[in-house]
């Protein structure tokens, strides 16, 4: 007791604490950690003041130092019964910052809300009130409904208002709370007082955000507040509120089209216009001359100073932009010099709109503009350019691109921007383009080449992924590759210690697929090239072009594929001549420096290749990575044994001698399983696979993630299932002249490279790989931005205003789509059930369903409300699903109302707010007597039986009068 | 409406917060930071505006206004209109303006609860209750007077205690 009262005395007040917390900057901790203790002690005084002070301290901690205060929830709960005014503020504002749904003493409080609810002084209603808005739980509200229902009418307009607001939290909390409150609710919409009207279109607007469908029949009283309100408050909710109707009745649109659009002409309040223009952009968009005015408003809001406006405005247009690209058109200057406006969100915004801008035949241009942007720009707003880029040319599986050619080799320039984090996005889109688009299988293994050879890449964490997709594709389509031995060495630099494991795991076993066509090439192919009748075409190609060689090989590949050279080695022949011919057509102009020359695959060069692997790999099979180290060692087996056979094959009349020998037919076995084709696999393809017998699923697999963790693979692809290969042969799809410029290159970088550490073949040690290269591209600064602006601006005049399709040179090519489920599916939107309940509940209200009467008259027995709330809660569950409004019109669709409507006899009222009727229901409901209220609705329920078989007559109108 | 009302100063110091949907104060306090984190990196003579999806979740917008020493935010959803909400802003601190005469980080700092006081009278709930700060003046009178009343009243016995009577 003692203590109690040297507390007391000597309590620090909350400006003390500050103060100390003030001087304690650097002890801050401590200090409030003493100070806590302190407050432990003082709250439990029994002197109220003492207890108050030691609580407001607390919340001051709580909220702005993010101490825990759940412990002192009951010592709220006892200072909010205290008489003084003071002491309960500081309680509720504790308990409005503490309570939660799970701060079981809030039952506590039920009495002490009604209590305070009910008192004569307006300003601790007011506190009750404010508390109530924010920590009501579904207990509270339902016990507390009845309290405010009564302070819905009350008399002091700064009570009113607060009572109207609360509702939003009683509703979210007790559905049912709307069948005692809404219609008080409505009336509020007439009140004369501007702050409650305020209030309840604030209530009605979030509402109907939630659910529009059910507010339509109060469409009326909205429109009149539309047009006669003079608040800007409420004409924006207004406005909101119809652009949430207007897409579900295009009659109501109509209607309300028109005040709008004075709105948006008249107004002197910009955030007024800004809400008319934003409606009519995402609501109203098929009145063209709304939109036209819109726009209008826009181009105002763009050229504006203020960069809040030149904001919004950018925002709104990117609404309009995809159903009026005009609009776009009109403003695209802004829009472009607004990609380099100082202001982030700006840059952001008119990035968006110019992808909205883009299309299949302006992706190439724009593409271009972006990616020079993206080198200059910040490190983030350049991850924004090329995130939008690779999103908007994947978008619905590469809708907008044409030339996949030229598209591989964006994503292969993308990749070296310096700032460039999209690595991941980059992998998957390289990986899927290649198990997709079959023509651009070419480019891509060009492009995962120049970026595998390049050995400054793989001192950049953020194109790991990247190097892992080339590196994979560049294995998988090696028969495409110019000069295998050349990627062998890049798949097998020693820089590549840099890579994570799980990413040179994909190194090496493309090395091993690399490895695995060069000794197929050599064993099967050579031999019958030669050999066959030298043709003069052949000979051409041969001697002008050695480049086109591997091109035969990768033909002879597919050729394999056809004919199985053992069975039909005369047909095979035959094949491949012709195909030589195909190919010398397409190739013989371009001059192929870089790649194999006409002896690519000799017994010399393979035996070297054999030594760089086995030098390569060598070390790794002692790896700690199991991944690494297991498939670095099939290689090296492999390797042995070819060793041990390879003197032993001999060349014989130009054919090999292979009797006797085992690998060459491992060689074949391991070839046909690598050219089976990997094929894209439907997000859903899992689900379909059945569920085996006895195999149980929902165990707990943590022991196993353990385990497993490590290896998992970067390339999902390695998991789909194999699509059997369509026996087709591959069309050679045209290359370019400048790759060959690009290649060479890069081949000089290698042997710079190779100059530079003189032992390459050996295993780097660890100081051999620091981070010594430069940036792979370093961005061309002295460009200046304006330049690309007006470049931008002319060629979106141009592809913009081009009606016609280009003629490509070639058509698009086939890319594989699968029929269903290529996106992961959307998993199906839970139906919210409070908000079911509620729109059930207010539908019922406004469709003056008997069961209002029900509840409503049962206000003064409380105990049977209860229950009752409790079955109803119980009966609307298994109805959940929202219906169409259509179906109101039909009774019997199984809805809550309608099926209680059953059992109440029919009693739908469906033209329920003609005005006559509405000022009728005014004058009943301005009675504020309980009794009285029952009373009205039994004459409501007689009325109703009267008007019955008609009801069964007009179905349809439900906004009735006002818009027919 | 409106999710919660943060004032901090421009060292990342909290002053005033107020969410109208619980949060535990970690969560507010880890916010609030990200917040923060967000608006120092902002230059000044931009826009006020922050998209704070990442932060606040989906369907959130967030408003600042920069005074001085202090960031005043609001976030919000999309049943507030975006400037009206800078008005809002404008209108707590001409009220801060008006009661403390010259407002600076020292009244806020000091008057944490009367700040509560000012800004419940705007703000109820999440909805907007108040924009006139004449108004707000008036009521936030009234209740320091009731505060002051029934403090000196607590000092004598209960029983006495009693505009209530």
């Amino acid at each position: 007791m003692g203590s109690s009262i040297m507390d007391s005395l000597f309590q620090r007040s909350l400006e003390d604490l500050i103060k100390g917390i003030r001087l304690n900057l650097l002890t801050e901790p401590t200090f409030i950690s003493k100070s806590t203790d302190d407050i432990r002690r003082e709250i439990k005084s029994t002197d109220l003041h003492t207890k108050s002070v030691a609580l407001q301290k607390l919340t001051y901690l709580s909220a702005l130092y993010g101490l825990d205060m759940s412990w002192a929830a009951f010592h709220v709960v006892e200072l909010m019964s205290s008489s003084a005014f003071a002491h309960k503020k500081i309680a509720y504002l504790a308990a409005a910052h503490s309570f939660h749904a799970a701060t079981d003493v809030s039952l506590l409080t039920t009495h002490q809300f009604r209590k305070d609810l009910n008192s004569a002084n307006p300003f601790e209603v007011s506190l009750a009130l404010h508390c109530f808005s924010i920590i009501a739980t579904p207990h509270l509200a339902r016990e507390l409904t009845p309290e405010i229902f009564t302070l819905l009418s009350s008399s002091k307009p700064s009570i009113g208002k607060k009572a109207v607001a609360v509702i939003l939290r009683v509703f979210s909390q007790y559905p049912d709370a709307a069948r005692v409150c809404f219609k008080r609710l409505v009336e509020n919409l007439e009140s004369s007082d501007p702050h409650t009207l305020s209030a309840a279109m604030g209530v009605f607007c979030e509402l109907a955000v939630k659910d529009p469908k059910s507010y339509l029949p109060l469409a009326p009283e909205f429109y009149r507040i539309l047009v006669d309100s003079r608040n800007n408050w409420v004409l924006i909710k207004a406005v909101k509120i119809f652009g949430k109707l207007a897409p579900l009745e295009p009659r109501l649109a109509m209607r309300v089209v028109e005040p709008i659009c004075e709105y948006m002409r008249k107004t002197g309040a910009k955030s007024l216009m800004f809400e008319c223009v934003r409606t009519v952009v995402t609501s109203l968009a098929e009145y063209e001359s709304a939109v036209k005015l819109a726009v209008v408003k826009i181009r105002e809001l763009l050229v504006d100073d203020d960069s809040n406006l030149k904001y919004l405005g950018l925002q709104a247009l990117t609404v309009v932009a995809p159903k009026h690209l005009w609009a776009v058109l009109e403003n695209k200057e802004v829009v472009i010099k607004s990609l380099s406006d100082a202001d982030p969100n700006i840059k952001l915004e008119s990035l968006r709109i110019l992808m909205v801008m883009v299309s299949e035949r302006n992706v190439a241009e724009i593409s271009r503009v972006l990616v020079n942007y993206a080198i200059k720009s910040d490190p983030e707003f350049c991850n924004e350019i090329l995130g939008s880029i690779l999103s908007a040319c994947s978008r619905n599986v590469y809708e907008i691109i044409e030339d996949f050619d030229w598209y591989v080799s964006l994503l292969g320039e993308m990749s070296r921007i310096p700032h460039c984090q999209k690595g991941e996005e980059i992998e998957h889109q390289l990986i899927d383009i290649g198990m997709r688009v079959k023509d651009a299988r070419l480019q891509l293994v060009r492009v995962g080449r120049d970026l595998l050879i390049d050995p400054a890449l793989l001192g950049n964490p953020f194109l790991h992924r990247i190097l892992s997709a080339a590196a994979w594709v560049s294995g998988e389509y090696v028969e495409f590759s110019k000069n295998p031995f050349e990627l062998m060495e890049a798949l097998l630099q020693p820089r590549i210690s840099l890579l994570p494991p799980s990413i040179r795991a994909v190194y090496v076993q493309s090395a091993f697929k690399v490895l695995i066509f060069c000794l197929h090439s050599y064993l099967f192919y050579r031999e019958t090239i030669a050999c066959s009748p030298s043709s003069p075409d052949n000979f051409v190609s041969e001697s002008k072009c050695p480049g086109s060689d591997s091109a035969i090989v990768a033909a002879d590949c597919q050729q394999d594929e056809v004919f199985n050279p053992r069975a039909s080695n005369q047909s095979f022949e035959d094949a491949s001549t012709e195909d030589v011919e195909d190919i010398t057509v397409t190739h013989a102009q371009i001059p192929n420096s870089a790649s194999l020359g006409k002896d690519g695959f000799t017994h010399e060069s393979i035996g070297n290749l054999l030594n760089l692997i086995e030098v390569a790999l060598g070390p790794l099979s002692g790896s700690r990575e199991v991944e690494i180290q297991e498939r670095a060692r099939n290689v090296l087996g492999l390797i042995e044994l070819i060793k041990q056979e390879l003197p032993g094959l001999v060349k014989k009349e130009g054919n090999f001698e292979r009797e006797g020998l085992k690998f060459p037919k491992i060689i074949e076995l391991m070839h046909d399983a690598f050219s089976k084709e990997l094929g894209p696999v439907a997000a859903n393809a899992q689900e379909r696979v059945p569920i085996p017998d006895g195999l149980i699923l929902r165990e707990n697999l943590g022991d196993l993630e353990m385990i497993c963790g490590n290896d998992q693979l970067p390339t999902s692809s390695s998991f789909s299932f194999g699509i059997p290969h369509s026996k087709e042969k591959v069309g050679l799809p045209q290359s370019k002249g400048e790759s060959s410029e690009a290649s060479t290159e890069s081949t000089s970088l290698l042997a710079e490279h190779r100059k530079l550490h003189g032992l390459y073949y050996l295993p780097s040690e660890k100081n051999d790989v620091s981070n010594d290269y430069p940036p792979a591209n370093d961005p061309k600064l002295q460009d200046n931005l304006n330049d690309d602006a007006k470049d931008l601006v002319k060629l979106t005049e141009q592809s913009l205003l081009q009606k016609k399709k280009p003629n490509h040179a070639k058509p698009r090519p086939v890319v594989v789509k699968l029929d269903e489920g290529d996106e992961a599916p959307i998993a199906a939107k839970k139906l919210e059930l409070k908000e079911d309940l509620l729109s059930g509940a207010v539908r019922d209200v406004l469709l003056g369903n008997e069961a209002v009467s029900t509840s409503q008259s049962n206000l003064t027995d409380k105990s049977s409300s209860k229950r009752r709330g409790k079955e109803k809660l119980n009966t609307d569950h298994p109805s959940g699903p929202k219906e169409v409004l259509g179906d109101v019109g039909n009774p019997n669709m199984g809805n809550p109302s309608s099926r209680r409507s059953k059992h109440h006899g029919h009693g739908k009222e469906r033209r329920h707010r003609s005005p006559r009727k509405k000022e009728k229901e005014r004058e009943e409901n301005g009675q504020k007597d309980k009794q009285k209220s029952s009373h009205r609705h039994n004459r409501h329920k007689s009325r109703q039986r009267a008007e019955g078989p008609n009801n069964v007559v007009t179905q349809t109108p439900l906004i009735p009068d006002f818009l027919l | 409406m409106i999710r919660a009302v943060i004032v901090m100063n421009t060292q990342g110091k909290p002053r005033l917060t107020k969410f109208y949907d619980y949060m535990p104060p970690e969560k507010q306090q880890e916010l609030i930071r990200r917040v923060f984190g967000v608006l120092c990196s902002r230059a000044e003579n931009v826009s006020n505006f922050v998209e704070a999806d990442s932060v606040f979740g989906p369907d959130t917008r967030l408003v600042y206004k920069h005074y001085a020493t202090l960031y005043f935010v609001f976030v919000f959803d999309s049943s507030e209109n975006e400037l009206a909400m800078l008005d809002l802003i404008q209108v707590l601190v001409e009220t801060l303006d008006k009661c403390f005469k010259n407002v600076c980080e020292l009244d806020i700092v000091f008057n944490y609860s009367k700040l509560h006081t000012i800004l419940d009278e705007i703000i109820f709930g999440g909805q907007v209750l108040e924009t006139s700060s004449a108004e707000v003046m008036k009521a936030v009178e009234e209740i320091s007077r009731l505060e002051t009343a029934s403090n000196t009243i607590t000092l004598v016995p209960k029983s006495i205690s009693g505009w209530r009577s």
